[in-house]
């Protein structure tokens, strides 16, 4: 008797709670809702300054908004990478973001009035010092390295990284980038479906270098005060890889959807960011971020692909790295 | 009444597989075409599901055989044990894999010890390792089943006879294998045929591409729906064709009714015939049992890092693989015979991933698709566990209709009272056993399907591949592990309780 | 009276025609050589098997389209006349609640008396795989004392047995089927069966199911196709 009051109580103050706080419902990739994601953190920080319910909608981002079209619940969407923003582009269903985008601290211009960044890192090859001492100095050097040193990537078909890491080819070795894969070819332990299987394996002692970030020793520096985990940097330069947010432009919370944006290139966010999400904060100056980041090596040359130039060459260079890896 | 639900039960498996393919076609407004390599793809599809089918059924006849005619302590679970690699989640097998057969692994640390040179398992033969290692168990069991089903009278008089070996594996063993082994076959070369993670990570590039991951491309990166429509309906095809060869193959009669004593075999007894039989079960058992252990001393450490939140997942995946379990035998019952199996097969033949998006396209107009996240989930996995319970339950269950069909007229059973009294107690044995692989099946499935993620109502393979992309490794092991139990924690009890009393 | 008007059935290069009348309460057997249909004889009797034509009628009824459970017929296979997961009580239970629900304990203390009148007082709570052959071939007949149908169809349910246990089975059918003053079609390949048992004999050959002949008559003066069947 006294269970069902309470439980008829709980179910009468959520409802009310319904009806008076707005939702805000954010579409995000499906770590970052996660306990060990960012999600849990920026639903506390944004739920104090917006009187509003955040809520994460985990899973397929654009697959599943393009299924949706503009009977979407979503109001704003979060993790967003450059190889999609065309597409998403494309089909209209998003909003200007309205941000003042001067406080971007990015190793590149950006002026996209949609996608709003706010994290980056770039690919790299991670490895281990205890179990490669000296690491190849260049991508050139990698290309020459005897063919006993291992490498994991991922596939450019099924994962972000891996698709990365075919346009960073792409930009180092231009027409040369089918040649190079070949060279490459004999060091691929293998290729994964996804970031995660590769990293394992690579934690697991199965290969010598991981196809991961920048900022991958950042973690293991911080959380696990380990310092044997380096990204190799290469004179070549790395290819940038940064994570978006939009809002859309069907959203019934048009106001709390802005304040989100906003909220995105505030200190706190992005001082939370860097270890939230393990990458590199889009709006924050180096001295103020976290002390293991700082100690990150990065790439003095950064690459980057304009979303046109990416949509045009990304065909060619999956077929390339196909072509070289299939011989 | 039988026909009818038989009919039912077909109509929802059609519904569900045709179902959505239509509504993904729909959406894409037609079919779409191959892309570049996507011909390669298909042959190695085909060519490393045919090599894996083959070698896990081969060599499951000498296992099976052995495990049929001998009894020594443990025997129980060592049966139980080595199905244990069928019921895991692929990644965590992989690395489990990767462990023993790796760079790194114990086979390469062995050789190494030994001054040899060290093996690769990266590469085609490394995908049917892998397939092997997920299918033997499978073939074993299915196949042991069968050597169970002969009845010991069959045995005691071919012992009578004084059959030599050779004489008895073709009075009794071949016709049982001719109509055993097609089935076995067709089930793990549709498994194989929709292989994806495995197939890249041990396939080594490229090289070794599956219709499937050109799917998941076309689906998640290019939004190309109607390529994606178009590979899965070829795949459909492949595995309905797989299955019609099986149907025609193992069409044999069985073996007619025992009285279920229990009777000791005479057969294979001499000093030879228990050395080879040690000698397999000893292999299968290393082969099986080495990835196992590695992914439980991986996962030690990482049990004591679980946070709420995986808990809380393992509770999902509990519940979601018991209602699958329900569901999945509700299905299977009417469908267990040679036309139904042919029905079923859709089930696993369809790429998950066009499933879950057509499923979401007819959803979506009407409910919320975050609601439906486990009551999908659990109906996929019921779906996709249904070729496996079909297998299980078709032979045995066209031998207690052809043994028992005219007394139940004579006497003039209801449909109840045959279902209550009959069948299901005939059944028992290979009801556990469905039972016990659907509910291991369901607990270790990868939550199928993206679409309807929810954010509070995880599955823990999903948990573990959540924590494997947040850099958690060891606590991703230690969920694998967790995993590990529970699946096989679930299987052990039903298939138990379907042999309480009776002699495996 | 039990008719097969002009029946006929076939079945790739199998053929069996019958057109024959058997009385009530009359022990027939039927005879003739392997292959020729005598099972085939039953089974379009028990409504196990469709005529391609003709009609079967019981007492004027016609019978041709009713289902097995509802004709009047109990009927005991060569083998597989008891499940063997259920203990002897439930076996036979199943002749009273054919939905397999609970026995009325009417029902239980009739199935425990006709276990009684076989000769299994107390067994009730075994199951067949714990009887002898002897033990099961009378449960099986304790069964149809509980079918209570005027006509039992027997096929050859006996052969397995010894001698003297068949006799004996033979004999202890005699007076189940006067309790219930059925008629009796036993297939036996056995002429002596045919000549200790039955007061008719109905035989089989060459496609045909020939109508019924009082038994010593037959032997006396046997036709040339029993003569070819008896071997001389």
């Amino acid at each position: 008797m006294k269970a069902t009051t309470i439980f008829a109580a709980g179910l009468f103050t959520a409802g009310a709670a319904l009806a008076e706080t707005p939702v805000l419902t954010i579409y995000a990739g499906d770590y970052v809702a996660s306990e060990w994601g960012p999600g849990p953190k920026i639903e506390e920080m944004f739920e104090a300054e917006c009187n509003c319910d955040l809520q994460f909608k985990p899973g397929d981002l654009l697959p599943r908004l393009l299924l949706e079209g503009d009977r979407t619940e979503a109001d704003v969407v979060f993790g967003l990478n450059t190889d999609v923003t065309r597409k998403a582009r494309e089909s209209g269903l998003f909003a200007p973001h309205n941000v003042d985008l001067s406080p971007l601290t990015l190793p590149i211009a950006w002026t996209d009035e949609i996608f709003l960044p706010y994290n980056y890192g770039h690919t790299a090859f991670v490895y281990n010092t205890e179990r490669l001492a000296e690491p190849p100095a260049s991508f050139e050097a990698l290309l020459d390295a005897p063919d006993d040193l291992k490498i994991v990537i991922q596939d450019p078909r099924s994962s972000i990284s891996g698709l990365a890491t075919v346009l960073w080819v792409q930009t180092v070795y231009g027409d040369g980038a089918e040649a190079a894969w070949e060279k490459l070819a004999p060091k691929i332990l293998t290729v994964t479906k996804g970031w995660s299987e590769s990293y394992g394996l690579f934690t697991d002692g199965e290969a010598d270098m991981v196809m991961s970030y920048t900022t991958s020793p950042a973690y293991h520096i911080i959380a696990e005060e380990d310092r044997t985990k380096k990204a190799a940097i290469f004179p070549e330069g790395h290819y940038f890889m940064v994570e978006l947010a939009a809002k859309v432009a069907g959203t019934d919370q048009p106001e709390l959807a802005d304040q989100f944006m906003a909220f995105l290139l505030s200190e706190p966010f992005q001082e939370m960011i860097a270890t939230g999400n393990w990458s590199i904060p889009a709006a924050l100056p180096r001295e103020k971020w976290p002390e293991g980041f700082r100690e990150l090596e990065l790439p003095e040359k950064v690459l980057f692909y304009s979303e046109d130039e990416a949509a045009a060459l990304r065909e060619p260079a999956i077929e390339a790295w196909r072509r070289a890896l299939s011989r | 009444m039988a026909r009818l639900s038989a009919l039912l039960a077909a109509l929802a498996v059609a519904g569900l597989t045709l179902g959505p393919v239509a509504a993904v076609l729909v959406r894409a407004g037609g079919w779409g075409a191959l892309g570049p390599g996507e011909v390669q793809a298909l042959r190695f599809t085909l060519v490393q599901a045919l090599l894996s089918a083959g070698l896990s059924v081969a060599l499951a006849v000498p296992v099976a055989r052995a495990l049929a005619r001998r009894r020594f302590p443990g025997r129980g679970v060592l049966v139980a044990l080595m199905g244990a690699p069928f019921i895991l989640p692929v990644i965590v097998a992989v690395l489990g894999l990767i462990a023993v057969f790796g760079q790194n692994g114990l086979v390469n640390t062995a050789l190494r010890v030994l001054g040899l040179p060290g093996i690769t398992i990266y590469g085609i033969h490394g995908v049917v390792l892998a397939h092997v290692f997920f299918n033997l168990p499978l073939a074993v069991r299915l196949l042991l089943q069968g050597w169970l089903a002969i009845p010991a009278e069959r045995f005691r008089l071919a012992a009578s006879l004084g059959l030599r070996p050779w004489a008895l594996f073709r009075v009794l063993e071949a016709p049982m294998l001719l109509r055993i082994a097609p089935g076995a076959f067709a089930v793990i070369f549709v498994i194989c045929l929709s292989s994806f993670a495995v197939a890249l990570t041990l396939g080594g590039g490229p090289r070794a591409t599956t219709v499937e991951l050109a799917i998941y491309q076309a689906v998640r990166f290019e939004f190309d729906l109607g390529r994606a429509a178009l590979l899965s309906v070829i795949q459909l095809g492949l595995a309905l064709t797989a299955g019609l060869v099986a149907l025609r193959l193992g069409a044999g009669a069985g073996f007619g009714a025992g009285l279920d004593r229990a009777l000791p075999r005479w057969d294979g007894q001499g000093l030879s015939a228990r050395i080879t039989d040690a000698l397999w079960i000893g292999l299968a058992a290393l082969f099986l049992l080495a990835p196992l252990m590695m992914v439980v001393l991986r996962g030690l450490g990482g049990l004591a890092l679980l946070g709420p939140g995986t808990w809380e997942a393992a509770g999902h995946s509990v519940s979601v693989a018991l209602a699958s379990t329900a569901l999945c035998l509700l299905w299977a019952l009417p469908l267990s015979t040679r036309g139904g199996e042919l029905v079923g097969l859709a089930g696993i033949a369809l790429s998950p991933l066009v499933l879950g998006t057509g499923l979401f396209l007819i959803l979506r107009p009407y409910v919320n698709p975050f609601v439906l996240a486990l009551p999908v989930t659990t109906l996929i996995n019921a779906l996709v566990s249904l070729p496996f319970a079909l297998r299980i339950l078709r032979p045995e269950a066209e031998a207690v209709r052809a043994d028992y069909t005219r007394l139940a007229q004579a006497l003039g059973l209801t449909p109840l009272a045959w279902l209550r009294l009959v069948l299901l107690p005939r059944l028992r044995r290979p009801l556990g056993f469905a039972a016990g692989l659907t509910a291991a099946l369901s607990i270790g499935d990868l939550g199928v399907i993206a679409l309807f993620a929810d954010p509070d109502r995880a599955t823990l393979p999903l948990q573990v591949y959540r924590l494997m992309g947040s850099y958690q490794m060891e606590a991703a092991a230690g969920a694998a592990l967790l995993l590990l139990c529970l699946s096989f924690g679930a299987f052990w009890l039903f298939d138990r309780g379907g042999r309480i009393h009776a002699e495996t | 009276m039990l008719r097969l008007e002009d029946v006929g059935f076939g079945q790739g290069a199998f053929a069996l025609s019958a057109d024959l009348s058997l009385a009530p309460g009359k022990r027939v057997a039927v005879i003739g050589p392997s292959g020729a249909g005598k099972s085939t004889l039953l089974d379009l009797i028990a409504g196990f098997r469709r005529p391609g034509r003709g009609r079967v009628f019981w007492q004027g009824r016609d019978i041709t389209d009713v289902p097995p459970d509802r004709r009047p017929v109990a009927m005991l296979f060569q083998e597989n006349n008891l499940f063997p997961h259920l203990d002897l009580m439930r076996n036979l239970g199943l002749a009273l609640r054919p939905d397999g629900g609970r026995l009325r304990a009417s029902d239980g203390a009739a199935v425990e008396a006709v276990l009684a009148r076989v000769g299994l007082e107390g067994l009730g709570r075994r199951r067949p795989g714990a009887l002898s052959g002897g033990q099961q071939s009378r449960a099986a007949l304790a069964r149809v004392l509980l079918q209570r149908r005027p006509v039992l169809a027997l096929d050859e349910p006996f052969a397995a047995l010894g001698p003297a246990l068949k006799t004996e089975m033979l004999e202890l059918l005699r007076e189940v089927a006067e309790e219930l003053g059925a008629l009796v079609l036993l297939v036996t390949h056995d002429p002596q069966d045919a000549q200790r048992f039955a007061e008719e004999v109905v035989l089989v050959s060459e496609g045909v199911a020939q109508a019924p002949v009082e038994t010593g008559a037959l032997f006396a003066d046997p036709p040339e196709a029993l003569r070819a069947y008896l071997g001389g």
